[in-house]
């Protein structure tokens, strides 16, 4: 009787366990499963997702698709990945990367150092607002590419044009972002403060910077993201060195492999800046922790 | 002025002639007209009115948030000029600093003071724990119920030793349970710390149960319309709210609000609505009606 044999062949596990107050491995791992289902799902569509990605890649390249897109010259997966493999060896695409993330850092943190305070200022002090806020708005839609011709004429280095393109980019998000969170400030929250002898300076380190931090950091969110598109287009167009060179580089040269690389190469670096600026998020406000 | 010859005049809030007006396209707007208030020292008085008296505009000029228009505000006899933390205030929307823990939230006013960082810890626990906090001071406020973050709010604003407490409708957001528990636990402070407190609510039992006086205010512009002595003994429980004393008590300052709302509600429902629908009034005054 398959059912009996059923009951009684657990029977044994409690004498091999003598702790009862401890649950059995088997019931952690269930647990343990029951409150992480959701997110061992994501996971696992997402490690499926992005395999029929690279079917798909793969199967249009090595039969050579053309259906209004052309995948004649498309490098398939594999010839990536082998020049992947030759690249990661080669001192020269990492003297690439570190170009680009070189001038992130600096056009990026730029753009942080001058744009939250000058956010925070601007919410604060009407007349800072008032000066400022019309040339802002008449210099913001203009594209971080646009700004190219111009900042060749500016800088006297190719380096130096570059990183301020990249200071471009990110500057406008990080100020604009950082204003809405000034504005958003609850005014109880100020007269809480000044009812307890908070003084102006007090209430503006302890108030009104850390009830803006949440925009603040979307827009550095945002700002990161834009750094990247118009540290990309200026080296296109004005670089030596940086993953976007190496990119239009590969097309000048017929080395087409070498295209999709530099591409995967800046959405890697890319979403590893933002998860950088995530995680520093979540140290610097703690409360707003799950 | 008898009363202030006190040995010691603590907490002597004494309001003259005080009108406030603001100032609008149609010219300007009486909030609060000819107001005349006292609270004595360690006396817990409260001010109840209908809905839109300016009675929380009233206790915003004693906070020193809003200059009057016309008359003085005195504590001790010092002008009330700006907000300082010799009149500590709760605010009804609780008002906590979501980013600092909750020991962090009562050690606020102590750090504004300039108080080492080991002092006012300690200063905080010891207050928590007679608010019966002590095992929440590292939780973020978002986590604490509504009456703990109202708790929170009280100690916070008597951590700095104020001379008078102020309270805006501190208790409207909570549900009937909660409030009488806070209640009881605002009335126990008090008696302890011996300090003066100017209570604002359109809860009249709240008042009744709370006060050694109220002053009931008229419709906007609001103005006292009358000042009503509770002589409850203290201390007072929760059963003297069935009492024929209480009941009275009630059923006097219910009739005067009731007044006064009618008055407010009654002169647009008399122009606007009531001709306007054609409602029949029979010869009564709406009051009646209503």
């Amino acid at each position: 009787m398959p059912a009996a044999a059923a009951v009684t062949e657990p029977s044994p596990a409690p004498v091999a366990t003598p702790t009862p107050a401890s649950p059995s491995f088997g019931a952690l791992a269930g647990r343990w499963y029951r409150l992480n289902q959701d997110r061992l799902r994501a996971t696992a569509i997402g490690v499926i997702s992005l395999a029929a990605f690279l079917l798909v890649w793969h199967l249009l390249t090595t039969y050579r698709v053309v259906f209004f897109v052309r995948f004649t010259n498309v490098p398939s997966p594999l010839a990536v990945y082998a020049s992947f493999t030759k690249a990661i060896h080669d001192p020269k695409f990492l003297m690439h990367i570190v170009f680009s993330c070189r001038r992130i850092f600096f056009g990026f943190s730029l753009a942080a150092i001058v744009g939250v305070p000058l956010g925070l200022i601007m919410g604060r002090f009407k007349l800072v607002h008032e000066v400022v806020f019309p040339v802002a708005e008449v210099l913001r839609p203009i594209p971080a590419i646009a700004w190219v011709p111009m900042a060749i004429m500016l800088w006297p280095t190719n380096e130096q044009s570059i990183v301020f393109i990249t200071f471009l980019g990110s500057f406008f998000p990080i100020l604009v972002n950082t204003l809405h969170g000034m504005s958003l400030v609850d005014p109880v929250l100020v007269r809480a403060a000044q009812c307890l002898g908070a003084r102006e300076r007090s209430i503006f380190r302890e108030v009104y910077f850390p009830a803006s931090l949440p925009h603040i950091f979307t827009g550095l969110t945002i700002g990161m993201g834009v750094a990247w598109v118009s540290l990309i287009a200026a080296e296109m167009i004005s670089g030596q060195y940086g993953i976007g060179y190496f990119t239009w580089e590969a097309y000048s040269l017929v080395q087409y492999a070498d295209i999709a690389l530099g591409m995967i190469a800046i959405g890697v670096l890319g979403l590893g800046s933002s998860l950088l600026i995530r995680g520093a998020g979540q140290l610097v406000m703690p409360w707003r922790a799950k | 002025m008898s009363e202030i010859a006190t040995a010691t005049p603590q907490g002597h809030i004494e309001v003259r002639n005080f009108s406030l007006s603001y100032e609008t396209i149609d010219g300007s707007v009486e909030a609060v007209t000819n107001t005349h208030i006292h609270v004595k020292p360690g006396e817990f008085v409260s001010i109840v009115g209908p809905s839109g008296c300016g009675k929380s505009t009233f206790l915003n000029a004693v906070a020193g948030f809003l200059k009057p228009t016309t008359g003085t505000i005195t504590v001790d006899g010092e002008r009330v000029s700006r907000p300082s933390a010799e009149r500590g205030m709760v605010f009804q929307q609780y008002s906590l600093f979501p980013w600092k823990t909750v020991r962090e939230n009562v050690e606020f006013g102590l750090k504004m003071r300039g108080m080492p960082r080991s002092q006012r810890e300690r200063a905080a626990r010891t207050l928590l724990g007679l608010a019966g906090l002590e095992a929440f001071e590292k939780h973020y406020p978002e986590k604490l119920s509504g009456g703990m973050k109202q708790r929170v709010g009280i100690v916070r604003a008597l951590a700095t030793g104020p001379k008078v407490l102020l309270l805006d409708e501190p208790f409207g957001a909570l549900d009937a349970q909660t409030r009488v528990i806070m209640q009881q636990i605002l009335t126990n402070m008090w008696q302890r710390l011996k300090i003066s407190v100017l209570f604002v609510t359109h809860d009249i039992d709240e008042a009744i149960f709370l006060s050694d006086r109220v002053y009931c205010m008229t419709a906007r512009p609001g103005s006292i319309k009358a000042e009503i002595p509770i002589p409850l003994e203290r201390p007072r429980q929760q059963s003297m709210m069935m009492s024929s004393e209480f009941l009275a008590l009630r059923r006097g300052l219910m009739s005067l609000i009731r007044e006064e709302s009618l008055k407010a509600m009654g002169g647009e429902i008399n122009d606007l609505g009531m001709q306007g629908l054609n409602i029949e009034l029979h010869g009564h005054s709406l009051a009646d009606v209503l």
